[in-house]
């Protein structure tokens, strides 16, 4: 189990990065990597939430949706989980926790439409994880994203500073310097042996 | 209401995705064959079409405060419906699409039209509004597509053309540069797709103001 756990997590992290290996969660990636400090920021709710969706899709999906043989409405059940979600963990923060509530504040809501949060769900039913292994492949798929956003956001800081044609500033430069992080995370490709 | 520049907008000046820079992860994450390109394209024009008519025509029923939760419902049963007629009648595109057809809900370009544009417009108009703006993605998505195939495996229109649909093979096989159809071409081809359109946006800026010197 722990075995498994391992290459879970090892996967989700680095062979599988959600940003730069299976293009889930860009739009956030892009947008919110203009700051190092703002990215880990994002990081660290997106991990949050897709921790707990990871669990209650589980949870929606096999108490729920299977025994009803409802499958068919994964994606419609799937996505109102993760709104409600959201918002209840929005109420939670800033009722038990207005410090951080007030660190996350904007990104919280924008995490509905991030297309990490529903794609870890839909991909656990599509590996027909186990409710640990999701929970396990949720948390490190948001720590891989933790990490591709902040080495992106250190890079973007000093992309102001460089000299490049005037047809790339601004989003092209982003895209390319985030294509040859993703260069970079190929290496880890080779960790796939277990 | 002006059918003409609603499609001028949605290919060429508001292209959803050169730039309003939307559903970024669909169009680098699917575009290594023209039939993914070509399948995922429709799929989106199909939704959008029909989200924007649906949303269109409840404008005036569906309350200010949850309104993204209904536009949200509403995306995700007609994605629902496309996800299980492709699963039924084009197996392979779904097989090779995989998770990203369920993802389409999320799909920035869905939501961004149904609150920008179809949240505020007549029935007709939104769903004119959701043709062209489907073309225009799917225009982008073909681009890229031609493109990374061409460069990366050196065919055209796998899935589509040639013996058993492996495509027409332009570069012999063993000189096609591999690493296009990998994530990293992705985000390099669509980073030099967004600086062209900024290139040419940037010149003929500069062409008007030298004009409008010249006449002083």
């Amino acid at each position: 189990m722990i075995a498994r756990i391992l290459s879970i997590s090892l996967g989700a992290v680095l062979v599988e990065n959600f940003i730069l290996v299976k293009f889930l969660g860009i739009c956030p990636f892009l947008g919110v990597s203009k700051k190092t400090d703002t990215a880990v920021g994002m990081g660290f709710a997106v991990i949050f939430v897709m921790g707990l969706a990871s669990v209650f899709c589980w949870l929606v999906n096999y108490l729920l949706l299977v025994p009803l043989k409802l499958q068919y409405m994964q994606t419609v059940a799937y996505i109102l989980v993760i709104a409600a979600l959201v918002q209840f963990v929005e109420m939670f923060l800033q009722k038990t926790m207005p410090t951080l509530y007030q660190a996350l504040g904007i990104y919280l809501p924008l995490i509905t439409t991030n297309c990490a949060v529903l794609g870890v769900a839909l991909l656990n039913t599509q590996y027909n994880y186990g409710l640990i292994e999701s929970l396990v492949y949720g948390v490190m798929g948001g720590v891989g994203f933790t990490v591709a956003i902040f080495l992106f956001a250190s890079v973007r800081e000093r992309l102001e500073f460089a000299d490049f044609p005037k047809a790339f500033e601004g989003f092209p430069i982003a895209l390319v310097s985030a294509g040859l992080i993703a260069l970079a995370f190929m290496g880890f490709s080779g960790l796939k042996i277990w | 209401m002006n059918i003409g520049k609603q499609f001028k907008d949605g290919l060429v000046s508001q292209n959803p995705v050169l730039v309003q820079l939307l559903g970024m992860c669909s169009t680098m994450a699917i575009t290594t064959t023209l039939f993914n390109g070509v399948g995922m394209g429709l799929s989106v024009m199909v939704i959008l079409t029909c989200s924007n008519i649906v949303i269109a025509a409840l404008r005036k029923i569906i309350p200010q405060k949850i309104r993204i939760a209904a536009y949200v419902v509403v995306i995700a049963g007609f994605v629902t419906m496309v996800d299980l007629l492709i699963q039924a009648f084009v197996p392979e595109l779904s097989k090779s699409l995989g998770v990203f057809i369920p993802l389409i809900v999320v799909n920035c370009i869905i939501l961004g039209r149904a609150e920008a544009f179809a949240s505020k417009n007549t029935v007709l108009a939104s769903a004119v509004d959701g043709i062209a703006q489907g073309i225009g993605y799917t225009i982008v998505l073909v681009i890229m597509c031609v493109i990374r195939e061409f460069l990366g495996s050196g065919t055209f229109g796998t899935g589509i053309f040639g013996v058993n649909g492996g495509g027409i093979r332009i570069i012999p096989e063993g000189y096609p540069a591999l690493f296009l159809i990998l994530p990293f071409g992705g985000f390099l081809t669509l980073g030099c797709l967004i600086a062209f359109v900024q290139w040419t946006a940037n010149r003929s800026a500069e062409k008007a103001s030298k004009g409008s010197e010249a006449a002083k």
